[in-house]
Formats: C-alpha cells, structure tokens, sequence
C-alpha cells in the first residue's frame, strides 16, 4: 500500500546554506501528519518544496505514487494537493466569498457550481456570515479559516495547513481544531505545521520533527513527547 | 442600461454635426476600446503596460503594410491584425510575463521603444519616417467611420465584461492580488496571464487598424508614440477609474476632450501635455481609483461642500 | 591596421561614455535602493540640468564643467522638493495598482519636458566651447605608434569628472555617518528605523542626491550633445537599462552597468549602424532581463558567496 505523500531524501540549498538535508517521511492516506521543530528547521520550506514552489536540490517527492517534484504548483494543485500559508495570503481586495469560488472553479465547470462548492465550505468554515466582507478586513481568525476554506475549495486529497493556528485566541483556536477534525473526518489526509504543542499532540496521528534541516525523529505523539533529544533541540539543554 | 445607451449613441451621426465634432467623437470611442483593453490586463489583471502602443503600432501598421505592399483595402488590416498581435503576444508574453513588478514594467516601455525603432529604420517593410498614406480614404464623411468605431468599441465592451464576469476574471483578479496563492490554487498563472495579455493586445491591435483606415496616414512617431499612446491609454484608465467596466469609459471622455479644450486655449496651446502631467499627478495621489472608483469620495466631497 | 584602430577606439570612445553613464544609473540605482521606487522622471531632471547648465554658458559664460559647482545644488533642492511635495504623499495613499508610484513619476516627466517645450522652445541647444574641438592623439604621446587612436578633450574631461564625483560618492555612502544611515535604510528600512535613523529624512536625501548626481551628468553632456526637450526620455531610458544590467538598487552594479552599456552602444553603433544604437539599448536590457534578472549585482553576490 503505497503512501499518498512520499518525500525520499530531499535536500534544498539556497547558495552555500542547506535548508534542508536528506530528509526523508511518508504520509499515509486518510492520517494527520504533524511536521514540528524549533524555527528556522526548514518545515516551511519543506511545505514550498512538496507544493512545488521549489524544486528539491536533491531527492525526490511523490504523490500518490507518481513524481511531484519539478512540478508549478498549479500542477500539483490540480493533482490533489493543496495547502495554506503561514503569513496568510488572501487575495485581498476580493470578497471571501469570492476567494473561495475563485479556488472552487478548480473542479467546477460552471460559475454555478463554483459558487454552490464555495457556499458548502464557507457554511464548513464558519465563515458563511463573512462572505460580503472583503477579505482584508476579515480579522485574523477568519483569514486563517479562510485560507484553510479556499484550500478545501480545490477538492485536494491532501492538505498543508502551515500554522493555520499561530496567533489565534483561545475560542478561535478550538473554533479552527474542531475544522482540522471535521476535515480528517472528510476523508482528507492532513500534513501539520504548528507551534502549539497541545494541538499537534492531540490531534496528531504521527509526528516528524525537523531541526537544522533534517530530520531528528519521527513517530507517535506519545514517542516524540518522551523523546529526550526532541525535548532538547526544543527547550535547549535541561540542566540535569 | 448599457443597451440605452448605445443606441443612443448609434444616432449620434444622424445629429447635424460638425466634421470636427464628428472627429472627436470617433477619438473617444476609439480611445475607450484602447482603454479597456488596456484595463483588462493592468486593471484587473494586475499586469501594468507601458507599452501598447506596441499592440496599436502593430495593429496600424498590420493594415497599412496591406494596403502599401499588398495592394488591398486597408480594412484587411482588421483580420490580419488579429493574427499578427496575437503572433506577437504569445512571442513578447513568452519574454515578459516571467518577470515580476517593475521588470515588467520596464520592459513593456523597453518592447514599445524598440517597435518603434524598428519600424522607423525597417523602412523597406514599412516606410519609415514617411509613413503610409491611403491615397482614397473608405468614406469621405466620417458617419461610416463612427458607426464601425462604436461597432468595435460595443464588441469590446462585451467581450471585456463576458471575461470579468466568467472563471477567467476571477482567476485574472487572483493573479493580480497574490500571484503565488493563485498558483497554489490550481490557477495556471503562465497561461491566464498570456491570456490576458493577448486579448488586450489584440483589441488594442483592432483600434489602431481602425486608426489607419480612419486617417488616413500613419507613421512610427505617431502609432508607436510613448506618451501619445502608451501613456495615454494609463492615463484613460486612471482618471475613468482602474478595474471597473465603465472607467476607460469616462476616461476617454474626459481625456479627449480636456486634450482639445487645452488645444483651443490660445496660450495654451501647446501645453496639454503638461496638463495630462499635473492630471495625472493629482489623480494617483487623491483619487487613486479614479472617477468611477473613487466615485464616493467624489461625491463625498460635494455633499461635504453643500452641507458647509 | 585598421581594423585594431576602429576596434580600439570604439572601446575607449565606449569606455568614456560609460563614465557618463555610469553616473546617470548611480542616481537611479541609489533611489531605486533606499526608496524602492523606479524614477521615470529621471532623464527629465537630466535634461532640468542641461537647461540650467546652458543658459549659465549662454548668459553668464559660465563653463560647463564649473556649472556642476552651481547645477548640482540646485538639482539637490529640486529633487528634495520633488521627494516632499509629490512622492511622499503617495506613501499614504491606498489603490488597486501597485505601480501608481512609476505612473507618477511619468506624469512628473511630462509636465518637465512640456515646460522646457513651453519655455525654452523645441529649438536644439549646444555650449559650443572653445576647446570644443580639441583632442589627444596616441601619435603625440607615442611617436612611433603604427595605429592611431584620438581621445577628445570633452570625452576625457567628461569622464575624469564622472569618475571624481562616483569616488566622492563612494566615500560619502563608506565612511560619513549620513552615507551610512543611507546605505541602512537601503538594506532594511525597519532594522534602521530602530536604530534611531531618521529614514524619513534619509529618502528625501537620497531623491536629492540622486537628482543631484544627474544634473552633475546632465552638465557633463552638455558640451559634446545637442539640447532639445524630448532627450529626457532616452536618457531615463539609459538610466533604467543601467541599472537593471548593473542589478536594481546596486550602486556598484550601476557603475559597471554604465561601462557595460556604453561599450556595448558604441560597438554597436560602428559595427551595426548609428540608427541601430538604441535598439541595441533594449536588446541587451532584455537580455538581461532573461539570462542575468540581478544584474551584475547578482554574480558579485554569488562570488561572495560561493568563497
């Protein structure tokens, strides 16, 4: 049974610095993958080269058992692909509404169905309310959930949720894990990027963890949590 | 309403009026087709031009190429300039719409200047600085000439508004706003903006075939004009109001008909330029959206004035 | 042997030029770094310059090349006024294209040219200057030489005074505290911010430097070019290709960028045909463009970094 998301060896320089080094994982069909690590591991640029933003300098990416890798992003998307941003991109001077139809027009064939697809996920957002507003004056809670939203639009089997919960308030933030959830319930497989160690570790079905670019460890929420040099790259030494 | 509206003007030549107000009604219909046109790939698009007069150079000298080498009516110029801008676009968009912000800017200017050149030192092909000159204009009267303008300009108003309001004017405006969120959303960039830039040319293409039969004289400092022509169609659609259906409209208008009024100003005179100049100074900093988009501060403005 | 001879002097020609170049793109290249904006009007501050440089000749007899002491302060306060009155209230201003601030400077090139129209006449200007046809030759300095090579007077003292004002510059921008600040703001507005530069006051500076540097240029044309009003838009058209071989925002690119440009013209204009010159402008501006986006600037950085 081959992974959805396979990424063997991948290595991305920028000049003379390494980003990322030899990093290998898989995600398997229908799990949350959580992708964790101190700043500046290289999880972003992972996320930009499995989207296609990049080309890995080495090693390779498969989705769905063929090669992604080299791919535009479009292409990738198209394939089933696709993910949000950390510094959330709206396009800014469109309604929410329209943000999520522009990306709904993906698998529709008529505007009808466009805005019939972006209806169903504004109302599976929560954003339904908003949908006149300009996206620019959404506040930061719905601009996260509208990224999340326009992702969904594109009807992808896999999706990168880069941070979609940094910044968020309490109520927001349950608001936003309960989506992720409804979102796996959908039959959509989740890869995770996320600061906040209590939501990746609850809703986490495995975790990697990045450090300077590769990869220290991989496993369980409850593995990587008792794993002492994760503790470590994360909390610096414990004076013992 | 916009129906109204032209059929309005479609009875406009049967008025009593003078050739020269015939002759300004034209410029402006012909200038509204360049002006949207030139929106549809810097307003909403994103993708700001300074150098269509490349499209309406190409497009004048489409026809009169015909008429000068080939012998045949300069309104053969209409079809071929279609395939010759298109041709071009694909070639110029190939180079061009993989750069980003001020490179393409830049070079749109740098295509436009270097068309012009071209055709003035290619004078085998072209005629260089003496341009073309159509022995026998269509029509002497200009009733004709108006009906096949506002003809051209209803098809580009058509067309323009049929791609706004399609999947193409959604995927236009998200390249506009975030050019890499539209990527990741399946849109191909590379192909809408090639898209977009191709219509744009090819209509602007049309008017300045139309401008060659219409004149009856073209040559490279006029049609390949940087100011005259790639900085007016900016100008048109700043003042009427970027992104919006109606602002090349209003734009052109109010264009045209400022360039004459400053031209009838004995003092004047020469000084229109540097009246678009002040224009267009004061249009960026305060009515950044120009009439049309800005229309509520503008009205704001007044309803402020009344009420002191 | 001929051939050699036209080679050689077309490099020299092309090598004296580019000095005059190169301070043409180094006004453009240090707004377009601290500023991030791309001035359109800046061949048309050039021709300003002309005008203010010709009409000392003509009414006060005063030599070009001393009229910089004058034109250059003058272009300074211009530029200053320009940054203040026009470009800064743009910051504030909010619209659906990004690129209003090129469109600006547009329109402020127009209105310039068509007030030189208006006021000085479309009529073609020189400074015929007594030493105007005055020049070097290779066979003077070296008597046996078997190729000859002439430099004229204007060219060099053109290009020694370019070359003056570059290394004033350097200087100014390496070791005064306001250079400094200038160069801060240019590599991270926020970062300088925070360290208390004053950036506001460092933009309006550096238009008017930049405004400066090219009246200085415009008065080191004047002896050896006609003056018309429309010569601003070919030289904005030299200043931008200059940069952009040079790399956008590099002072040191822009300086090869001149020297690059100038070379390639002048070779271009013997070998092609004079008519043919600026198209040879464009061709190599998109060539660069495509094969080399970052400019110059770009393979030093990569030098830097590959050590």
């Amino acid at each position: 049974m081959t992974a959805l998301l396979e990424a063997r060896g991948v290595s991305r320089f920028f000049g003379g610095l390494a980003a990322l080094t030899d990093v290998s994982f898989s995600v398997e069909k229908g799990e949350i993958l959580g992708l964790i690590g101190p700043n500046g591991a290289g999880k972003t640029t992972m996320f930009n080269v499995v989207n296609g933003f990049y080309a890995p300098s080495r090693g390779e990416v498969f989705f769905k058992g063929q090669r992604i890798s080299g791919l535009k992003p479009h292409q990738i998307c198209q394939r089933g692909l696709a993910r949000t941003f950390q510094v959330v991109k709206p396009l800014q001077r469109m309604s929410t509404l329209d943000n999520v139809v522009a990306s709904a027009y993906l698998r529709s064939k008529s505007k009808a169905e466009a805005l019939a697809k972006a209806e169903e996920i504004l109302k599976f957002t929560g954003l339904w309310e908003e949908r006149a507003l300009l996206s620019r004056g959404l506040p930061l809670g719905s601009r996260k959930r509208l990224e999340i939203a326009r992702a969904l639009a594109t009807g992808p089997d896999l999706l990168l949720l880069d941070e979609a919960c940094a910044g968020l308030n309490p109520s927001e933030l349950d608001v936003s894990i309960g989506i992720i959830r409804k979102i796996k319930e959908r039959g959509i497989t989740i890869m995770i990027i996320e600061h906040h160690m209590k939501v990746i570790m609850s809703i986490s079905d495995r975790i990697v963890v990045l450090t300077y670019g590769q990869k220290l460890a991989e496993g369980t929420p409850a593995q990587i949590s008792a794993n002492a040099q994760v503790v470590k790259a994360y909390l610096g030494e414990t004076d013992e | 309403m916009p129906l109204a509206v032209a059929a309005l003007l479609a009875l406009v030549p049967l008025l009593p009026l003078s050739s020269y107000l015939m002759h300004i009604f034209i410029l402006v219909i012909m200038w509204s087709i360049i002006g949207m046109a030139w929106n549809l790939l810097g307003g909403f698009t994103g993708l700001v031009s300074f150098g269509h007069a490349a499209f309406f150079g190409l497009g004048a000298y489409s026809a009169g190429i015909v008429y000068q080498s080939l012998g045949w009516s300069g309104w053969w110029g209409l079809p071929i300039s279609v395939v010759v801008v298109t041709l071009f676009s694909l070639v110029m968009g190939f180079v061009v719409l993989r750069l980003r912000g001020p490179y393409f800017n830049l070079s749109t200017l740098a295509i436009g200047e270097v068309l012009r050149v071209s055709a003035q030192n290619l004078d085998k092909l072209t005629q260089g600085d003496l341009g073309i000159l159509i022995k026998q204009r269509s029509w002497t009267d200009k009733q004709n000439f108006y009906w096949v303008a506002l003809l051209m300009a209803l098809g580009t108003y058509s067309v323009v508004k049929g791609l706004v309001g399609s999947r193409l004017g959604y995927y236009f405006v998200a390249i506009r706003e975030d050019q890499d969120a539209a990527e990741s959303l399946g849109i191909d960039t590379t192909l809408y903006k090639t898209v977009a830039l191709t219509v744009s040319g090819v209509l602007t293409g049309l008017a300045g075939a139309f401008y060659f039969n219409y004149m009856g004289y073209i040559d490279p400092k006029v049609v390949f004009d940087l100011p005259g022509i790639s900085i007016l169609a900016i100008m048109i659609v700043m003042v009427g109001g970027a992104a919006t259906l109606t602002g090349p409209l209003v734009g052109s208008l109010v264009m045209v008909l400022l360039a004459e009024w400053v031209r009838s100003i004995p003092k004047l005179g020469a000084a229109h330029m540097s009246v678009f100049g002040v224009l267009l100074i004061l249009i960026i900093i305060y009515l950044p959206n120009g009439l049309v988009g800005d229309f509520g501060k503008i009205r704001r403005l007044f309803a402020g004035k009344k009420a002191a | 042997m001929p051939k050699l001879e036209v080679f050689l002097q077309t490099l020299i020609q092309g090598f004296l030029l580019g000095g005059l170049y190169a301070l043409i793109g180094l006004g453009m290249a240090l707004i377009m770094g601290v500023m991030k904006i791309i001035n359109l009007a800046h061949g048309q501050l050039m021709m300003v310059a002309m005008y203010m440089a010709f009409w000392l000749f003509t009414l006060r007899h005063v030599d070009p090349y001393l009229s910089v002491v004058l034109v250059v302060p003058a272009m300074f306060l211009l530029g200053v006024g320009i940054q203040k009155f026009l470009i800064n209230p743009l910051q504030r201003v909010d619209s659906i294209m990004p690129q209003n601030q090129i469109i600006l400077t547009v329109g402020i090139g127009m209105v310039l040219t068509n007030l030189a129209t208006l006021f000085f006449s479309g009529d073609y200007r020189s400074t015929p200057v007594s030493y105007a046809t005055k020049a070097w030759y290779l066979s003077d300095l070296w008597k046996g030489s078997p190729i000859e090579l002439s430099v004229s007077y204007k060219e060099l003292v053109s290009f020694l005074v370019a070359a003056a004002i570059t290394l004033a510059l350097w200087f100014f921008l390496q070791k005064t505290d306001t250079g400094k600040s200038i160069r801060a703001t240019a590599q991270d507005r926020d970062a300088a911010l925070l360290m208390g530069v004053n950036v506001e006051r460092m933009r309006v500076v550096t238009f008017g430097i930049g405004t400066a540097l090219v009246g200085a240029a415009g008065c080191l044309f004047i002896p050896a070019y006609y003056l018309f009003p429309d010569l601003g838009g070919q030289f904005t058209t030299i200043a931008f290709v200059v940069t952009i071989i040079g790399g956008l925002g590099s002072t040191t690119g822009a300086i090869f960028g001149g020297l690059i440009l100038a070379i390639f013209e002048s070779f271009t204009a013997t070998y092609i045909g004079m008519g043919w010159a600026t198209v040879g402008r464009f061709v190599i501006f998109v060539a660069v463009l495509i094969f080399l986006p970052g400019g110059v600037a770009s393979l030093i950085r990569s030098k830097k970094l590959g050590k």
